[in-house]
């Protein structure tokens, strides 16, 4: 019990203290998982990133999910998750009630309305991040102007295109039309 | 299926499931809930998205936490924060119990290598309804052609990518906006 208490408390430390998520999370989570507590090495750690950018959900939870299951087995997986979520759901749940009372008056409106447009440009900065990283061979452009089209002009479901992506990647290595 | 934590679990589940790529993965698929649930508008992702932004915590979580609140308080913001982790849950001890070497695997290199640039066209086409929802649209509902606003974010995102600002944090350009929207009474 001691120990996952321990995993819960290092998760919620890293889940409080970083913003953002993904990547800005790396160095946090090497500070306190590779550094402080030695649970993991660093090319574990990065092995670990690796896998969870490229499984379904949020990456610092998969990570976290990866070293409490690695350390405990499946109660080590629950505490880390459960550490690296509370953070947030205190902090939010607080602000969001906070929010909602001020969302109507003037002053607060004009501060979002100004937080909107840098929003804007922060998601904007996103996106082309992940073209850059997602864009490896013109195939792949393909896929995501295709995709684009299809989810601006069409009802098809988010979840379905994902789907068909995955499928499709499949079907090439099948093909033997993918080479590294 | 008419309880709303019923709804929320098998919606927030499904998220993510099928959200690869993390935080702003999980963006298309709350656009998406307004057409079926009437728990925020679409015009609200971009309030959410301010505040997962300029609060600590993956985004991801931040979003599914405010999400839940609107939809139903405190419990919801529980319900559907807990829902989106739990196919990571499952799926990641799965990997690690069977699969020592699972992103080596090639079918598996395959299927993601065609999954992150169709996530990022998603991701694309939410990010054009946040401009609309957020700029475009007026507050009482109206069209509107913003040009104030889309020059001051062309400036705010010419500025994210100066090299000298790069790593500014986020929090300090959403502190500038949220000044500039005061001063200028936007």
């Amino acid at each position: 019990m001691k120990d996952l208490i321990e995993l819960y408390l290092a998760f919620f430390r890293i889940g409080g203290l970083t913003f953002g998520g993904g990547l800005t999370m790396l160095p946090m989570l090497k500070y306190e998982l590779e550094e402080k507590k030695h649970w993991v090495t660093e090319d574990e750690l990065l092995d670990y990133y690796a896998i969870g950018q490229c499984t379904p959900g949020i990456i610092a939870v998969n990570v976290a999910t990866f070293v409490g299951f690695k350390r405990k087995g499946i109660p080590g997986a629950l505490f880390s998750t459960l550490g690296m979520i509370s953070p947030s759901l205190i902090i939010v749940s607080i602000l969001a009630m906070f929010l909602d009372q001020f969302m109507s008056n003037r002053i607060v409106a004009h501060a979002i309305a100004g937080v909107k447009v840098v929003v804007c440009a922060l998601m904007l900065n996103t996106v082309i991040t992940l073209a850059k990283k997602s864009f490896v061979s013109p195939l792949c452009v393909v896929i995501g102007v295709v995709t684009f089209l299809l989810a601006v002009f069409t009802s098809v479901p988010s979840v379905l295109l994902v789907i068909a992506a995955g499928i499709l990647g499949i079907m090439l290595q099948k093909a033997g039309r993918l080479q590294e | 299926m008419s309880n709303v934590y019923v709804q929320l679990f098998v919606e927030f589940f499904q998220i993510g499931l099928f959200a690869v790529g993390g935080g702003p993965a999980t963006i298309p698929f709350l656009m998406d809930l307004p057409s079926r649930h009437d728990w925020y508008s679409r015009a609200d992702v971009a309030s959410m998205l301010a505040v997962s932004e300029s609060t600590p915590g993956p985004i991801g979580i931040n979003m599914a936490t405010y999400a839940g609140y609107h939809a139903a308080g405190y419990p919801g913001g529980l319900a559907a924060t807990l829902s989106l982790v739990l196919p990571s849950l499952i799926v990641i001890v799965l990997i690690a119990k069977l699969l020592e070497n699972f992103n080596q695997n090639p079918y598996v290199k395959a299927a993601f290598w065609a999954i992150r640039p169709a996530v990022t066209g998603l991701i694309a086409m939410a990010v054009m309804g946040i401009f609309e929802t957020s700029l475009f649209v007026a507050a009482d509902g109206s069209y509107r052609f913003p040009v104030f606003s889309l020059i001051l974010c062309a400036l705010f995102f010419a500025g994210m990518n100066l090299k000298k600002l790069k790593k500014l944090h986020p929090a300090v350009w959403l502190l500038a906006g949220a000044l500039i929207g005061l001063a200028f009474q936007m």
